[in-house]
């Protein structure tokens, strides 16, 4: 079987039914019955080397999808505008961000090489965001890279409207992997413990790990926050647990 | 971290980007990842006009040590502008 992808910015229906732009990481041998990935974006937003995310799932077999989840405020922006301008308006409320991930994966789920299977990743705020829709929708696997404020709320005042989630444990739908720096304070190994625990208490299959010597932002690769042994192992326990869960 | 700490501020003025002077009337201080800088965290500021879409922006990405200059800065050369200037 071929081992061909094709990546390109597509249009899907959001959030609403709002048309917003994705870019669609996807195999292209029709015989392949692929399991599909929706991948959040990071707080920075929509940039290139979360489309290299999904390139690399493609890569591995998977279809793959990122919404820009900052195309209605800024589109056609350069994603460090974008950001900029989603971050003064108060960031990415949830119940869109549920919208957009729901549109994302009924996308991956029409594409003629699915096997009906759907994960969630996401990093920084999209880890926080991937633990949303994850008891928010029926999804197979969900992966929370370093999210902040699942436990815990940010401090008074700040615009940024995001609030604690781990009393909706218990909603979980499918499987959590959670990926974790031990030097990180957002989210501290004191709040992945408490998320940890909620998860053990409500009978959610989970599997949690903080990596030593690394912090927040330990798989981005061009910032200074990398760190190649967690993200090296971070990736292969990533594809591990997607090969269990989203194989048809 | 990502630490989410924002302010935004209303600011009047203007502000020189790609396209040369706008008019500036939002400002947004952060503690966060920077795009640019070399550090895991700098103090961030963008200069806004929301009114001219989000490429009308212009940004700043500093260490901590150098924006509490900048800070002190600011706030030393308004103490010595005379009376009835600013």
């Amino acid at each position: 079987m071929s081992d061909a992808f094709i990546a390109e910015t597509i249009t899907i229906a959001g959030h609403g039914g709002d048309e917003i732009e994705a870019y669609s990481a996807r195999v292209i041998d029709p015989e392949k019955r692929a399991g599909g990935v929706v991948v959040i974006h990071h707080m920075p937003g929509y940039d290139a080397q979360t489309k290299e995310i999904a390139r690399n799932f493609a890569y591995h077999g998977y279809n793959a999808i990122v919404p820009n989840l900052y195309y209605r405020e800024a589109p056609g922006a350069s994603p460090d505008d974008a950001a900029a301008t989603a971050r003064a308006a108060g960031g990415v409320p949830d119940e869109r961000l549920v919208g957009d991930v729901a549109g994302a994966a009924e996308y991956l789920k029409s594409l003629p090489a699915a096997n009906g299977k759907v994960g969630v990743i996401g990093y920084c705020s999209g880890g926080r965001q991937s633990f949303l829709a994850a008891v928010s929708l029926p999804l197979d696997a969900a992966v929370d890279c370093y999210g902040a404020f699942v436990v815990g709320t940010p401090p008074e005042g700040m615009p940024l409207k995001v609030g604690p989630l781990v009393d909706r444990a218990p909603q979980l739908s499918c499987p959590l992997l959670g990926l974790f720096g031990a030097e990180d304070k957002y989210p501290s190994p004191e709040d992945v413990k408490v998320l940890d625990d909620a998860l053990t208490a409500a009978g959610k299959p989970h599997e949690f790990h903080v990596y030593d010597n690394a912090g927040h932002a330990f798989f981005s690769v061009n910032r200074p926050a990398y760190r190649p042994e967690a993200a090296n192992d971070g990736w292969a326990k990533i594809f591990a647990f997607y090969g269990q869960y989203l194989s048809a | 971290m990502c630490t989410y700490v924002t302010e935004t501020v209303a600011v009047s003025g203007s502000a020189k980007g790609p396209d040369g002077w706008f008019r500036v009337t939002d400002g947004s201080v952060y503690f966060d990842h920077p795009v640019h800088a070399p550090q895991e965290h700098t103090l961030n500021i963008d200069f806004l006009a929301p009114g001219q879409g989000p490429s009308a922006r212009v940004a700043v990405e500093l260490t901590a040590e150098s924006a509490r200059a900048l800070a002190t800065a600011i706030e030393s050369v308004l103490a010595q502008v005379p009376a009835g200037l600013a």
